[in-house]
């Protein structure tokens, strides 16, 4: 258990008279990502403002490695212990590296003593080529590159990031959530992330907060989100998949066979044995059958489980299968009847190797 | 016809031998409405920085104002700035009527409600955003209005450049309360009134040209400003 570092204790939030944020309690851990998801509207960007201390809530606390922020100078002192970096670049109108350097500027630090630090969060984000290139002519990926590195430029301990790529193409974005991973874990940084996007925090967190109307009402693991949604809200808005963690056990050229609750799964990547992964399946890629000689298909996987509850979902059910660790697979009602699923079951679940999509390593 | 020709010849040989009364009044007119443009510069950045980052009540109401003053016609801030200077108006004691410094005073009238509204825009330009990002790089308040006011630095510019343009090119507020001395208060503009006045066209138009070459350095730089590209 990491020790915390920043804690909210019974945060309210109002604005033109109606409560807009109500939040009893919310610990960080020092090094740990956690996003608050949610859909727009929902009070994250409201949220980060107040834990980076740029609104005043109406009531409540904000202790920052237990020592409560109050007057204008700890603010201020706190401010320059955390960093946030917007959906926007927001970049002062000079060149790249003036503007990596603009938050230590501030702090009155000397040019002797930026320069290094500027020159090495330049390199981190592979923008150095861009150093002495005006802010007004970058692309959208350099621009929050550049944003980013300004906000990394100042060690902050905690970083605030309000929905950082979702003005950027899915390509630049890629890159830029790799790099983002990357530089987190080596400089240790705690970090807050608002975002719409459930893949995005999938990647990156450790924690997830699923926030709705002002409230956060569920807060977990990546698997205990996914795989046990607190609410119908929370499982329509992270659309169910099933999250499993388990550990390589083979590589056979870029087939893999990883160790999950005792059942070898077939995947697709390339990992050394013993790595530790997370892993997702979506519903829609499993199927189920009665008998294993019902397959016909490619599928590489195929899993007896008991089936843990049937729900209809509309056009289709969703079925929880317990299988030594948890599935969630969705059928057509003509399925269902073909097969005559009832809960208790005994079903075999059938899934490619490519249906089983990794995530990221833990190491 | 021949008159404009020979009214343009005369003028360039003016300009170009640097007759001294026509230098004298070039020099007169930046001074009087450099000075005035200078201080409304300070007055309207100021006030338009305050009114662009704070919500009070009756704020609108100042901002309608502000708006009105921009085209504050100067024929009308002549006749207050006379009626207060007057002999025995209540700063007729100060004796400055007919003087630049009454011309820099009216000026001042005239240019700082156009200061203001420009940088007020200027500043409401910037991204909602910008100051909360300056605020969590870890800027105090003064730190943080003074990235501000250098982001914004290009419309402010366009800022002194329309107080200027508006000054240097105005005639009713001078010649009310500067009374157009000679060799003392009189200004391109003032000067180009009274010479066409007296049929002395070359001299009108010797005027008239370095006015135009003002209006159009004032312009060029403008449309600099305004063609630039917008920083993300």
């Amino acid at each position: 258990m990491n020790r915390v570092i920043l804690e909210l204790r019974d945060i309210q939030i109002k604005r033109g008279g109606m409560q807009i944020i109500d939040l009893p309690s919310l610990s960080i851990e020092a090094g740990e990502f956690l996003s608050l998801i949610g859909p727009n509207g929902t009070g994250k960007s409201t949220l980060l403002l107040a834990l980076s201390c740029l609104l005043k809530p109406a009531r409540g606390h904000l202790l920052f490695h237990g020592r409560e922020i109050r007057n204008n100078q700890s603010v201020i002192d706190y401010r320059r212990h955390v960093a946030m970096v917007f959906q926007e670049p927001l970049l002062f109108d000079t060149t790249v590296f003036d503007n990596v350097a603009s938050g230590l500027k501030i702090r009155g630090i000397t040019q002797k003593e930026r320069s290094p630090l500027v020159e090495e969060y330049l390199e981190r984000f592979g923008i150095s080529h861009l150093a002495q290139r005006s802010a007004r002519k970058l692309s959208g990926g350099e621009a929050q590159r550049t944003s980013l590195a300004r906000a990394f430029a100042t060690r902050p301990e905690v970083i605030f990031l309000d929905e950082p790529f979702s003005s950027l193409d899915p390509p630049t974005k890629e890159g830029l959530i790799n790099d983002l991973d990357r530089i987190l874990k080596e400089t240790k940084t705690t970090a807050l992330m608002a975002t719409h996007d459930q893949s995005e925090a999938l990647r990156l967190s450790e924690r997830i907060a699923v926030m709705k109307e002002g409230k956060i009402i569920q807060i977990g693991t990546p698997a205990q989100v996914m795989n046990h949604p607190a609410d119908e809200f929370v499982a329509s808005f992270v659309g169910v998949e099933t999250i499993l963690n388990g550990t390589v056990k083979e590589n056979r050229e870029g087939t893999i066979v990883l160790d999950i609750g005792g059942h070898a799964i077939e995947a697709v990547g390339e990992f050394r044995p013993g790595t530790g992964v997370t892993c997702c399946i979506r519903p829609e890629h499993i199927t189920l059958a009665r008998f294993s000689t019902d397959t016909g298909s490619s599928a590489r996987n195929a899993v007896t489980g008991k089936i843990g509850a049937i729900r209809s979902m509309g056009l289709f059910y969703k079925i929880q299968l317990d299988c030594g660790f948890d599935l969630v697979a969705y059928i057509t009602r003509t399925s269902l009847e073909e097969l005559c699923l009832k809960k208790d079951d005994e079903v075999i679940a059938l899934f490619k190797a490519t249906a089983v999509h990794i995530i990221r390593t833990t190491g | 016809m021949d008159l404009i020709l020979a009214g343009i010849k005369q003028a360039f040989i003016l300009i170009t031998t640097l007759d001294p009364e026509v230098l004298g009044i070039t020099l007169l007119s930046l001074k009087i409405s450099g000075t005035a443009t200078l201080i409304s510069l300070f007055i309207g950045v100021s006030t338009g920085t305050v009114v662009a980052l704070t919500r009070f009540p009756g704020r609108r109401f100042l901002v309608s104002l502000i708006n009105t003053g921009m085209g504050l016609p100067p024929v009308v801030v002549g006749l207050f700035v006379t009626i207060f200077l007057w002999r025995n108006g209540p700063l007729g004691f100060l004796e400055i009527l007919y003087t630049p410094t009454a011309i820099i005073i009216a000026q001042t009238i005239i240019a700082t409600p156009i200061v203001t509204g420009i940088s007020l825009a200027a500043m409401q330009q910037l991204p909602q955003n910008l100051r909360l990002q300056i605020l969590a790089l870890g800027a105090n308040r003064i730190q943080m209005i003074w990235i501000l006011i250098r982001e914004a630095k290009l419309p402010l510019l366009a800022a002194v450049m329309a107080g200027f343009g508006g000054v240097i090119s105005e005639v009713g507020a001078s010649i009310m309360v500067g009374g157009n001395i000679k060799g003392y208060s009189r200004v391109l503009t003032t000067a180009t009134v009274m010479e066409s006045g007296r049929g002395n066209f070359d001299i009108a138009i010797a005027l008239s040209i370095i006015l135009l070459l003002l209006a159009y350095i004032i312009n060029l730089v403008l449309t600099q400003i305004q063609q630039r590209e917008r920083p993300r």
